[in-house]
């Protein structure tokens, strides 16, 4: 209707007009403004994650990129005077093949590893430097990496003898120095390196003996609180992927069993809708109340072992139990009833109908809720510090029985170092490869969502 | 067909989790510590490089929890699911030795591993304190004597307490209950201040209760590690913190130490006792377990050698005040001897 129209209408429909039309915009104009609201509150929740990102990330990144060294260091025969690895004689009984070998290896440990990386240091020290102290040359490399020389030997003994090219790690507080952690300009007394350690690493940096180098012992190395430069995740992942191996075996079966029941052969009576609410209150229990029930339950009733990742999976599966169940059985009951009465008029019986049209329909849904389900408890902490899985942990854990920690215990705990200032972008270095795994697990949800789940 | 596999693989796995976590049980070959946080970062060291120089052995496994609650975990019982070594920044209690009878755990073997020093800190760009234990006592009672009477606490600036203190606002934050440091504190800082500061006639033990009634607007008490502490000091950048010496050593670049009766706190003045705030460390062995846990003597003969323990030893490097080189032997031939403790042992 255009205005001419309505400016030569009659007063009272004049009237009407304009109130209709003052109506119209005030609606309108609500409209927009429900719409800023809502526009806004997305741009605050997506400004939230960003910010929560982007900080983890800044403070994250720097730890993937470590000070390294780049030396030559020749195993000098004189000072690994260990000899040939014993070899098992003929009609040698194998206990003292055992006792001679253990023998060996611990020879091995006692080498003096340090004299080695302080020949190789001081070889390519510049000559004002010539006089530094050995105290300060030694201090210069992480203290664990005289243990992984050892380890090379340990599994190439002909190694000894000849000259390697190998990268070892800083002192973390090397690092600290050279990445400017602790501000340069504070004095000599509020600095962690000694003056003598600062001017070697300095000049090794300049001769670029000691770069920022791409850290994969954060991946590959357990922690560390003796050498904390080489500390890793590498324990913590393996507890956490033995968790996730017990969740899913115990959880998924559990789970969509006690949800076919549920659904497909439970009567509807007061018992089953009491189970019913029970699960969904089980659902919006605190994980730290699964935690105390864990520690008394498993640990101090049926005597598992402390920190073992069989009892956090344990404990884990508890949580994710009514996930998966409330999960699988929405997805059953979202697969058509026709195809349920097509099997029957066909002569199927009700497990027939269940394990040879439903469940196979149900597959993608219950895959979904299990990968939501583990990705949920793969970021769990808090009933995981109750059974002892806040421990340090210096192996890599060989079954689901042996002490363990976890990915995010592990966050936990170097948070809690007392060297802040080194383990402030570890801390953050640990949550990116969490967030990461975390991320890719619903990517996988969603991408399997998509390929397989069919739509009705 | 899936509903067989679906089943055994069910089956199966409920079977393997529970039956290999019975036999595991029975067969634990690394050695479980747990214990003090302020013992944690030593311990640690120790543990990794035992596992590193005996090949033979398993890395032991350091928990965390507080000497309290360590030695509960301690005093558990016997049994492979039980904790061996329990860590404390305290001596254990005759009660905690009692209860530790009482469930069978009967060869208790202290070893006293060396000393650690309390300290008072601020943040870096503080004025310097020069404290006294009067001071501290001053500043977190909920009642100060005034003219012979009690009355709430009216000091709101150190400068109140003594001016020869800087114009900062009091805020404490100190060990909760469970850390084995708040015992400390309250022994050689809080009633020695409190002496001092001369109460009213009363009975010991309302004077002790009276000394030790903290005021809670001004002090946070903190449960967690140094960590919180520190952070409580960033959040709050007038707050006064207590902390281990191993710990301030380590973010020197951010805390500044105070000074107490004179003394500031180092290795050196640790060990030479000028400095009145330090405790000595422990651990305590479950004699029970011995050769039944592989490993528990050599780690605390480990423990105790000139590498780790000894002056110049790994553990100093990382802020412990190591004892004298006869109290290191001493300990060692306790450990020898498997010399068992009893609660008749604590007295006097």
């Amino acid at each position: 209707m255009s205005a001419t129209d309505t400016a030569s209408a009659s007063a009272p429909v004049d009237n009407q007009l304009g109130a209709v039309r003052a109506g119209l915009k005030r609606r309108h104009a609500q409209e927009r403004r429900f719409q800023m609201i809502g526009l806004a509150a997305v741009f605050a929740a997506l400004a939230m994650v960003a910010v929560l990102f982007g900080s983890v990330l800044f403070k994250g990144m720097p730890a993937f990129w470590q000070s390294t060294l780049h030396l030559q260091i020749s195993l000098n025969a004189d000072v690994i005077d260990v000899g040939p690895p014993p070899v098992q004689k003929a009609g040698q009984n194998p206990a003292e093949f055992e006792a001679e070998l253990t023998d060996w290896r611990r020879a091995l440990a006692r080498v003096s590893w340090n004299k080695i990386l302080e020949k190789a240091v001081r070889g390519v020290l510049p000559a004002d430097l010539a006089d530094a102290k050995t105290r300060d040359i030694v201090g210069i490399v992480a203290s664990g990496e005289r243990y992984a020389l050892r380890d090379m030997v340990l599994e190439d003994p002909s190694l000894i003898g000849q000259t390697i090219d190998v990268d070892l790690l800083a002192d973390a507080n090397v690092d600290n120095w050279l990445k400017g952690n602790i501000d340069r300009s504070l004095g000599q007394s509020r600095q962690q390196l000694s003056p003598g350690e600062q001017e070697i690493a300095d000049a090794l940096a300049e001769k670029g003996v000691i770069t920022q180098s791409f850290n994969t012992g954060i991946f590959f190395n357990v922690d560390s609180r003796s050498s904390p430069a080489s500390a890793g995740l590498a324990g913590a992942f393996m507890g956490s992927l033995y968790m996730m191996l017990v969740v899913i075996m115990l959880a998924v079966p559990i789970g969509v069993a006690s949800a076919i029941y549920l659904e497909e052969f439970a009567p509807t009576n007061r018992f089953t809708d009491f189970i019913e609410v029970n699960i969904n209150n089980l659902a919006a229990v605190p994980s730290i109340v699964f935690g105390l029930l864990g520690a008394s339950i498993f640990i101090n009733w049926m005597h598992l072992p402390l920190s073992a990742p069989l009892v956090g999976g344990l404990v884990l599966t508890l949580m994710t139990l009514p996930t998966i169940i409330i999960a699988t059985r929405g997805t059953l009951r979202a697969i058509p009833p026709s195809i349920r009465e097509a099997a029957l008029g066909l002569g199927a019986s009700r497990t027939q109908m269940v394990f040879h049209h439903v469940l196979p329909l149900a597959i993608p849904g219950i895959l979904t809720a299990t990968i939501i389900g583990v990705a949920q408890a793969l970021g769990e902490t808090a009933p995981l510090l109750l059974i002892g899985m806040n421990a340090f942990v210096a192996s890599v854990p060989s079954s689901p029985m042996d002490q363990a920690t976890a990915l995010p215990v592990q966050i936990y705990l170097w948070q809690g170092n007392e060297n802040f200032n080194f383990f402030e972008a570890r801390t953050n270095a640990a949550i990116i490869v969490l967030l990461g795994l975390m991320i890719s697990l619903n990517a996988i949800a969603i991408l399997l969502r998509q390929r397989i789940e069919r739509r009705w | 067909m899936t509903y067989k596999l679906l089943a055994g693989v069910a089956a199966l796995a409920v079977g393997a989790a529970f039956s290999a976590g019975a036999a595991n049980a029975q067969s634990r070959d690394t050695i479980q510590i747990a214990g003090s946080s302020t013992v944690l970062p030593f311990a640690s060291i120790v543990a990794e490089e035992f596992g590193n120089a005996y090949p033979d052995f398993n890395t032991p496994v350091v928990g965390s929890g507080g000497s309290s609650g360590g030695l509960r975990q301690f005093c558990q019982g016997v049994g492979e699911n039980t904790i061996d070594i329990a860590n404390a920044s305290r001596r254990i209690k005759p009660s905690e030795i009692e209860a530790c009878n009482e469930a069978g755990v009967k060869k208790i073997i202290e070893v006293r591993i060396g000393y650690d020093g309390i300290v008072f800190a601020t943040n870096a760009d503080k004025d310097n304190f020069a404290l006294k234990p009067i001071d501290v006592y001053k500043a977190l009672a909920a009642k100060v004597p005034q003219d012979g009477k009690m009355v709430d606490n009216p000091y709101t600036s150190w400068s109140d307490i003594d001016s020869s203190l800087p114009d900062q606002e009091i805020q404490l934050a100190i060990p909760a209950g469970n850390h084995g440091t708040r015992e400390v504190f309250e022994e050689k800082v809080v009633l020695p201040g409190c002496e001092e500061a001369g109460l009213p006639e009363m009975s010991e033990d309302e004077m002790k209760a009276t000394c030790l009634n903290f005021r809670q607007d001004r002090v946070t008490e903190i449960s967690g590690d140094y960590t919180e502490t520190l952070a409580r000091l960033e959040a709050n950048d007038n707050t006064m913190g207590v902390f281990g010496l191993s710990f301030y050593d380590q973010n020197r670049d951010k805390l500044k130490v105070a000074t107490m009766s004179g003394v500031e706190p180092s290795i050196d003045t640790i060990a030479s006792g000028d400095y009145p705030v330090s405790r000595p460390l422990f651990f305590y062995i479950k004699g029970e377990h011995i050769g039944v846990i592989p490993g528990i003597k050599d780690y605390a003969e480990f423990f105790l050698s000139d590498d780790m323990a000894g002056s110049g030893g790994r553990l100093e490097e990382a802020g412990m005040i190591p004892a004298p080189e006869k109290e290191l032997e001493t300990q060692r031939q306790n450990v020898e001897d498997e010399k068992t403790l009893s609660a008749s042992d604590l007295q006097g």
